[in-house]
């Protein structure tokens, strides 16, 4: 079968629309993820914005056909900027009725169900829980359905590579997206080069997931399609010129750690426990030794918490990373580096909990513990990401503080943007600053906890520098020698010490800027972390409605940017959304005294635009 | 003319710092102290290479009493901390010192996991029965009975052995010593020094205030030759006043047994040679226990493996040799890119 491009389609069939919500779902195996990361890939090639949000089950293998085995993988792409991975779906594709009976919630009214009909045998309805069948019935009568046989369609194209039954229908994600494709006039190119590429050694594979790529693509285009089910254009949208790669925020976090220690000229040394979503940023550095990077896979968190301490003690820079359970564990060791004034970043993959808690679904519920949950005043600077790309500079500015002020740094990120990808435009590394760090090597006068006159840092010194060699440790250290001291007026000079360096960080970081709107506006929503999708869009939505309002994302939780109260002082409402209970809202009351109002919602799922819109048009409108 | 001086040689007193020890008067972590600044002038360790990391209790105080660079961490973690050291330089020499409750109550694990990984570090466990620091409770190297302020009618645990613990940890270099024996332990530590890998050294201290004499049974002078064997690498297994007391394996079974020279047809020939490098032996002196056996002293068992720190480092060679030097610009564009 040769390749037919959307190109020559008839034009006249295609609605152009600014953009759509696609979510593939079906069961663990169906191959989900992989469908929806090519569909990513080919909207990216075909000039679109995107962002996309796989959402995969906790089990690992979940028994086939189960609620709790569904897979799904969504993508929001458009003509425009795209903020978020899309409130409600367009389309959505189900490879089998569990996969219906989990998202069909989340599809529009008159939104488009593509259904593999050859999976809703008697069986698979009642291992999702359903009485009869639904695509028999009339309970999808909101919705457009589109009942196709997928499976015995996709075993027919098949045929000549001569594969077992069950072989042939695990080309059956091909299919539907072959039919997605047509149905966005996408090209098969790039799908059909990563499968040549994929299955090279097994060129019957390739060839028969390529034939079902392109049985789904004709199906379409042969008008089996239902009438009303036309085809749809989604122009290009308007990106600033560049050359660009998707990224999830696991990736941006680990290739920016890496140019942050290049910027600083340090080692890379990154120590970390398995545990979900954190897991995948130890995947990404352990593949990267050819630039000297040291990977320590530790017996739990604290062994590698404290590892890292270590690296830093002996002059690379020590990493860790984890997921609130496993930060909760690198406490105590973090109060050590705190005390001994070492650099440190903590990367913590933020999920719901307390506890076990639900690890694959994201929450922002660890800044009270970010910021306040060690023993003692133990104070760090605490900074957070606020998009996938964004964790690569959130990454650099960690080295930068870290080294800079020699303390803890912790990075708050979370599991829905470890997972989630975007179109990132490739930094050139020419455009960043460096800022080499420099060692401690002059005996003169030395003594390990002097401090610099402007950032209060102690100084850094590798052991192994000659006449240098010096004791720290985590008894209170006297101002100066560091020697043990347990006097009382020290130990308050220490603290006050320890204190004023954090909170000095204030006046070198960037003033809080205003994302949206003016300052002064009626209501100002205030967000952080990966809120900013959805509070951007509806911050946007809203002005273009005619509502004043203004948003603001913090990146710099502790310490806070020192004119962000009297700017939030300017406001008339000051409205703060956050997947927690209400903890920056606390923050903000207590540093500011203002009447701050929390938005808040636990559910594991992202914010949705309508719910961010309809809590500031309740604001707004009395 | 230029005179050529040679560099000064450096003495134990070199390595002392001028902090006040603040051990009670009498602690066998004095004795301690004293060899180690020994064995490092005897070895002539550079202390700028030098790195003495330690957790929590009265026995991880000793890096403040060292002159070169030291680390007072936090409880148990010592072990951890030391191979982030090692994976950042494995250039240093790096040595971990702690309690019996700091290395096998609460950082037991990482105990475990610095021994089989074989992290170059030598680690010296003062083994004093007891949880000194904070005031003398009972601790897991205990021995059942121990009357302390939180076991105040006996414990009722029993004890874990620190060397069966390391040796079956797939420790590579596991020794003894005692705090008292200045002549014995310097040698032991140098052994520890010279081994590529973790060596652990279980020595024994008497904590004067919460544990007075409880390794007496073996470590009293008067008892000292019937009660320690002092193992060497290809001598036969010989110990007692008169040395004619040895060690044979059992027939039959896998059991060690004292036999007497001269009794009973017993000859030298027939005592038992030590073999380091065989770990069922060193598991069998280990497990050793008055009154019934002398306790063993001395390296039970050394048979080097490549380390964790240096196999870290070659993978890390071997990859940028393989691959050549990361291009971090290309590694920014990995994996499919378009221009827009
Ligand atoms: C996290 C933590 N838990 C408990 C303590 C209290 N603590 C300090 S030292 C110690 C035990 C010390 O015993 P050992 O390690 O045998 O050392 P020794 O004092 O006997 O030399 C304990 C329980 C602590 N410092 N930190
Ligand atoms: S309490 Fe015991 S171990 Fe601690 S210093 Fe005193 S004698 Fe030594
Ligand atoms: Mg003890």
């Amino acid at each position: 079968m040769s390749e037919v491009t959307a190109i020559e389609r008839p034009e006249e069939k295609r609605d152009e629309v600014e953009s759509a919500v696609v979510r593939f779902a079906g069961d663990s195996g169906d191959g989900m993820q992989l469908t929806g990361t090519q569909f990513t890939l080919t909207a990216a090639l075909a000039g679109n914005d995107l962002a996309t949000f796989p959402d995969f089950p906790a089990e690992i293998r979940a028994p086939a056909g189960t609620t709790f085995g569904v897979s799904a993988f969504q993508i929001n792409f458009g003509a425009r900027r795209i903020m978020t991975s899309g409130d409600d779906l367009d389309v959505l594709v189900v490879m089998n009725p569990a996969a219906l009976i989990t998202n069909l919630s989340d599809v529009k009214p008159g939104g488009i169900v593509i259904a593999d009909t050859g999976s809703f045998t008697d069986r698979n309805l009642a291992k999702a829980g359903y009485d009869g069948n639904p695509l028999d019935d009339d309970s999808l009568d909101k919705y457009r359905v589109v009942k196709i046989d997928m499976s015995r369609l996709t075993v027919e194209a098949v045929k000549d590579y001569g594969l077992s039954n069950k072989d042939a229908l695990r080309s059956k994600n091909m299919w539907a997206l072959g039919l997605v494709y047509w149905m966005y006039g996408r090209r098969r190119k790039a799908s059909t080069d990563w499968l040549n590429a994929k299955f090279e050694k097994r060129p019957e594979i390739a060839g028969a997931n390529i034939a079902a790529l392109n049985a789904g693509h004709a199906f379409g285009e042969t008008a089996e399609m239902p009438a009303e089910i036309g085809g749809y254009n989604i122009p290009a949208a308007e990106i600033a010129p560049g050359l660009y790669r998707t990224v999830t925020g696991t990736d941006a976090i680990a290739l920016g750690l890496l140019a942050g220690t290049r910027l600083a000229n340090l080692g890379l040394t990154f120590c970390s426990y398995p545990i979900t979503p954190a897991s995948a940023l130890l995947h990404q550095l352990a593949a990267m030794k050819e630039f000297g990077v040291v990977t320590f896979q530790a017996e739990d968190e604290i062994a590698a918490v404290g590892a890292a301490i270590g690296a830093s003690y002996a002059g690379s820079l020590g990493v860790t990373s984890s997921s609130g359970p496993g930060i909760a564990l690198k406490m105590e060791a973090i109060g050590l580096a705190i005390a001994t004034e070492l650099p440190l970043i903590i990367v913590n993959s933020q999920r719901a909990g307390p506890s076990t808690g639900m690890p694959t679904k994201t929450e922002q519920s660890d800044l009270y513990q970010a910021v306040f949950g060690r023993n003692a005043d133990a104070p760090l600077p605490v900074i957070s990401v606020s998009s996938s790309t964004d964790g690569f500079e959130v990454a650099i500015e960690a080295v930068r503080l870290a080294t800079k002020f020699m303390t803890p740094v912790m990075l708050l990120t979370d599991g829905y943007l470890a997972n989630a990808s975007e179109p990132w435009l490739i930094p050139d590394m020419a455009d960043y600053a460096p800022f080499e760090v420099k060692f401690r090597t002059d005996p003169k006068d030395f003594q390990p906890f002097t401090r610099d006159d402007d950032t209060l840092a102690r100084p850094w010194v590798k052991p192994g520098t000659p006449q240098l060699a010096h004791r720290i440790g985590g008894i209170e250290r006297a101002d100066g020698s560091g020697h043990i001291s347990y006097d009382a007026d020290n130990h308050q000079k220490m603290t006050d010490l320890r204190a004023a360096k954090i909170n000095g960080i204030a006046d070198d970081i960037p003033e809080q800027e205003i994302d949206q709107g003016e300052a002064g506006a009626s209501l100002v929503v205030v967000g952080w972390g990966s809120t900013y999708g959805p509070i951007s869009r509806a911050v946007n939505n809203m002005r273009n409605e005619g509502f004043n309002v203004a948003h603001i994302h913090l990146r710099y939780i502790w310490p806070l940017p020192r004119n962000l109260g009297d700017l939030l002082k300017g406001f008339g409402q000051v409205l703060v959304p956050e997947m927690n209970k209400g903890q920056l809202v606390t923050l903000l009351r207590a540093q500011y005294l203002v009447a701050a109002e929390g938005f808040n919602k636990v559910n594991g799922k992202p914010f949705l635009i309508n719910e961010l819109e309809t809590a500031i048009r309740g604001r707004l409108e009395n | 003319m230029n005179v050529q001086t040679a560099p000064e040689k450096l003495t134990a007193k070199d390595y002392a710092t001028d902090q006040e020890v603040r051990w009670c008067p009498g602690c066998g972590d004095y004795a301690i102290l004293k060899s180690v600044q020994r064995t490092l002038a005897d070895l002539q360790a550079d202390p700028e290479q030098t790195v003495f990391v330690s957790g929590i209790g009265c026995a991880a105080r000793f890096p403040y009493y060292m002159e070169t660079y030291g680390f007072h961490t936090i409880h148990g973690r010592s072990p951890a901390i030391a191979t982030g050291v090692k994976l950042a330089n494995p250039e240093l020499d790096v040595w971990v010192v702690g309690g019996d409750g700091d290395m096998l109550s609460i950082g037991g694990n990482h105990t475990m996991h610095v021994l089989r990984r074989n992290v170059d570090l030598q680690i010296l466990l003062f083994n004093n029965e007891i949880y000194g620091l904070t005031k003398g409770q009972y601790s897991p190297t205990s021995h059942i009975g121990t009357r302390s302020p939180s076991t105040p009618f006996g414990s009722v645990d029993r004890p874990v052995s620190a060397a069966q613990f390391a040796i079956g940890a797939g420790g590579r270099f596991v020794a003894r010593s005692v705090d008292i024996l200045q002549k014995h332990l310097p040698v032991v530590l140098k052994r520890a020094y010279e081994n590529k890998g973790a060596s652990f050294v279980e020595i024994f201290q008497n904590c004067l205030v919460y544990n007075d004499a409880v390794f007496s049974h073996f470590t009293e002078k008067s008892v000292q030759a019937d009660m320690q064997i002092h193992v060497e690498h290809g001598e036969p297994l010989i110990f007692g006043t008169e040395s004619n007391k040895g060690l044979r394996m059992k027939n039959d079974v896998l059991e060690l047994e004292i036999v007497t020279i001269g009794e009973d047809g017993v000859t030298e020939g027939d005592i038992l040679l030590h073999d380091e490098t065989n770990r069922p032996l060193a598991m069998l002196l280990a497990s050793m226990q008055p009154p019934a056996f002398p306790v063993a002293l001395g390296v039970l068992y050394c048979d080097p493996a490549p380390t964790y720190d240096g196999a870290v480092h070659d993978q890390v060679n071997a990859i940028k040799d393989e691959k050549g030097e990361g291009d971090f610009d290309k590694l920014l564009r990995q994996g499919h890119t378009w221009e827009v």
